[in-house]
């Protein structure tokens, strides 16, 4: 198994759409076949089509933001000694991270296809969030499945999904989680395909989402190599890109320009969720040994018994609280270009902790595991390492637990 | 040797009528339970389907799902499944059994460990409701080797180019899937409709048996009489709800509803 050099990673699979020969693919009903096929076309053809492209970039700048800042934690730094320690604050963004590059490409995809209707699963409620503006932003009616634990730890992304006039579908079933909100809006979709555009909401599920997902967040990279070389002239010689992973589209996006590069001089750190200290029911698939399974139509590491039935999980960060994880992911595991590990919810809340006591930056849950890596390896490195977090998504949909938590206000 | 499967599609022809498929969830609500409902039904169905259940199902809808949350719950494991359908095939030798779930199961069993249990309880037919072609055909054919049907679904969106090769491939029997639903949706499609596409799908190979599922009830069923056969599942996973709530017996009450759908295709 071996990673190409000169081609992005999400065209790296097979004509059956498996990286490394067994990751991915689209293991999807009958019903599902056609329109995920038209999807597969439409975007090959939308990625080269230079008016979408200048559509997409227009939007990219006009409408979420981009550039999103690239800065020095010179207080963090200072105290833990060793490695520089910057971030790239993804959550500059429109709404707050960075689903807002995948939520709106597909609302321009659905736009495109001359779709009315869109639908998108979402655990920390960004994505439902993100989807739900694009639509409303470009007219179209907006569905959010979401697990109704979800809809409770993360009442203010809720509120906002409702203003932007989206209907929220909460989802009983299972461990009314992420995984299970997938699972019923994939279901809704096999119902309603003729008429409805879905939106998978990270870099898993069939083939041609995890693609689309995978290129729009792309610009995050895009954007870190242009402030990388103004700030330092040139790319350094030692970086460590630090990047939480839950279904994967933030680090994914982080990483995607950087893949090609030695993994001496630029090493990708993903961190997953280790749930609650001594917990067994971790949402970390890559990095506590889990074997391949089937989640969600594509073939991935996945937390689950012998037998094959999905894994409840447990996280503090609704985001990474997922037992699959993207393809690509598991490609970078095993060619060994990423290194996986992961932080419990209790290192994640000190490093929230930490990150705000010491900077003004308020890292939601899910990048607080990034940061509780970057802390716990930043005093042992050298001055002249580079270490690069990607804050991807701010705490205030966070608030109700850090309240809880910490007692913060 | 013709197989069970078509058998009991020529049988039923002899008797001017579709075939009636049942679908249950084994171990749904017991081990014990979902067994003696599999024989009292089969009484009146000519083929049973058996779902092993999985709990993440990506194309059930809400009745089916119920049943398999209970039958997992109940502790069901892959090999109660294979149990059963042997305990089954050993009482009732020449009724076909047709095993339907999802590919993970399968995956995590090893393909071929798999369809050797499969070929040891005499399972006859095999459905995978996530393996569609072309990316079914190297299981498909291990499944040929071994003498067990591989039963593909075709939909509504299946394109004409994929149907002429699904159908080329394709064993004993097609599954029609009558409209965009997941399973036990109300029908949104008129029979006449359905009917028409199903003539399509069975003029291409008048050989092939073609069943149609999906939204089939007592209410429905007698309007898609012109198929080969009809497959009901939700209907009867609900009645097992039903009387399980209701504390009657499952049994008795499934048996009925599969006597009434048989008596209204006669």
């Amino acid at each position: 198994m071996k990673l190409k050099r000169g081609i992005l990673l999400i065209d790296q699979h097979d004509q059956h759409g498996f990286w490394g020969g067994k990751f991915g693919g689209s293991f999807i009903p009958e019903t599902l076949k056609k329109p995920v096929e038209d999807l597969t076309n439409e975007f090959k053809k939308l990625r080269k089509d230079k008016k979408f492209l200048k559509k997409r970039d227009h939007y990219f700048k006009n409408y979420i933001g981009a550039p999103t800042s690239f800065v020095k934690l010179d207080n963090l730094t200072n105290q833990l000694g060793g490695a520089q320690i910057w971030a790239k604050i993804v959550s500059e963004a429109n709404g707050g991270a960075h689903k807002i590059y995948n939520a709106t490409v597909h609302a321009l995809i659905c736009k495109a296809m001359g779709k009315k209707y869109i639908v998108g699963d979402t655990g920390a409620g960004y994505a439902g969030k993100m989807l739900s503006m694009a639509a409303k932003k470009f007219g179209l009616k907006c569905k959010i499945f979401m697990g109704a634990k979800d809809i409770k730890r993360q009442k203010p992304n809720c509120d906002a999904m409702r203003k932007n006039g989206a209907e929220i579908v909460p989802v009983y079933s299972g461990s009314q989680t992420l995984v299970d909100a997938v699972s019923e809006c994939m279901r809704y979709w096999v119902s309603n395909c003729d008429n409805t555009h879905m939106c998978v909401g990270s870099t898993v599920g069939p083939n041609i989402f995890v693609k689309i997902c995978g290129w729009s967040t792309a610009q995050i990279s895009r954007e870190l190599k242009v402030q990388l070389k103004s700030e330092f002239k040139k790319i350094p010689n030692k970086i460590k890109l630090i990047n939480c992973v839950g279904g994967g589209s933030s680090a994914y996006g982080f990483w995607s320009e950087f893949i090609d590069y030695d993994k001496k001089q630029i090493e990708l750190i993903g961190v997953e969720a280790g749930g609650p200290k001594n917990s067994k029911l971790h949402a970390a698939p890559l990095s506590r040994k889990t074997k391949i399974g089937i989640l969600h139509g594509a073939a991935s590491y996945v937390c689950q018994n012998k037998e094959g039935q999905i894994n409840e999980t447990e996280s503090i960060s609704a985001g990474l609280d997922y037992p699959g994880v993207s393809p690509m992911h598991c490609f970078l595991k095993d060619t060994k270009r990423a290194r996986y590990t992961y932080a419990t919810d209790e290192e994640a809340l000190n490093a929230h902790q930490m990150v705000t006591k010491f900077e003004n930056l308020n890292p939601s849950l899910e990048p607080s595991h990034a940061f509780a890596e970057a802390i716990k390896i930043a005093p042992k490195l050298s001055k002249d390492t580079i270490i690069i977090v990607n804050s991807c998504g701010d705490a205030k949909k966070d608030r109700d637990i850090l309240r809880e938590r910490l007692g913060k206000k | 040797m013709s197989s069970l499967i078509n058998q009991a599609f020529q049988n039923a022809k002899s008797e001017n009528r579709p075939a009636l498929l049942t679908y249950t969830v084994a171990g749904d609500n017991t081990k014990k339970r979902s067994l003696e409902i599999l024989k009292s039904i089969s009484n009146y169905a000519d083929i049973c389907e058996l779902g092993f259940p999985h709990n993440t199902p990506i194309a059930d809808g809400g009745q089916i799902q119920t049943s398999a949350y209970r039958a997992i719950k109940n502790g069901i494991k892959i090999n109660d499944v294979f149990s059963i359908a042997k305990d089954f095939k050993s009482k009732k030798k020449n009724k076909p059994i047709i095993l339907m779930g999802y590919y993970n199961m399968i995956f995590q069993c090893n393909e071929d460990k798999f369809l050797e249990k499969c070929k040891k309880s005499k399972v006859d037919g095999l459905i995978v409701v996530d393996l569609p072609y072309p990316e079914n055909q190297s299981f498909a054919a291990k499944c040929k080797k071994k003498g067990i049907n591989f039963i593909q679904l075709v939909s509504p969106t299946t394109s004409e180019i994929r149907l002429k090769k699904i159908i080329k491939d394709s064993h004993d029997m097609i599954y029609y899937i009558s409209m965009l639903s997941t399973t036990g949706g109300k029908l949104k499609v008129s029979p006449k409709k359905i009917l028409e596409k199903y003539s399509k799908i069975k003029n291409q190979n008048k050989s092939k048996n073609v069943v149609i599922g999906f939204g089939i009830t007592e209410k429905t069923i007698k309007s898609l009489k012109k198929a080969d056969g009809l497959v009901v599942g939700s209907a009867i996973c609900k009645e097992i709800s039903n009387s399980i709530n209701k504390r009657q017996n499952t049994v008795t009450n499934v048996t009925n509803i599969v006597k009434r759908l048989k008596n209204k295709i006669k």
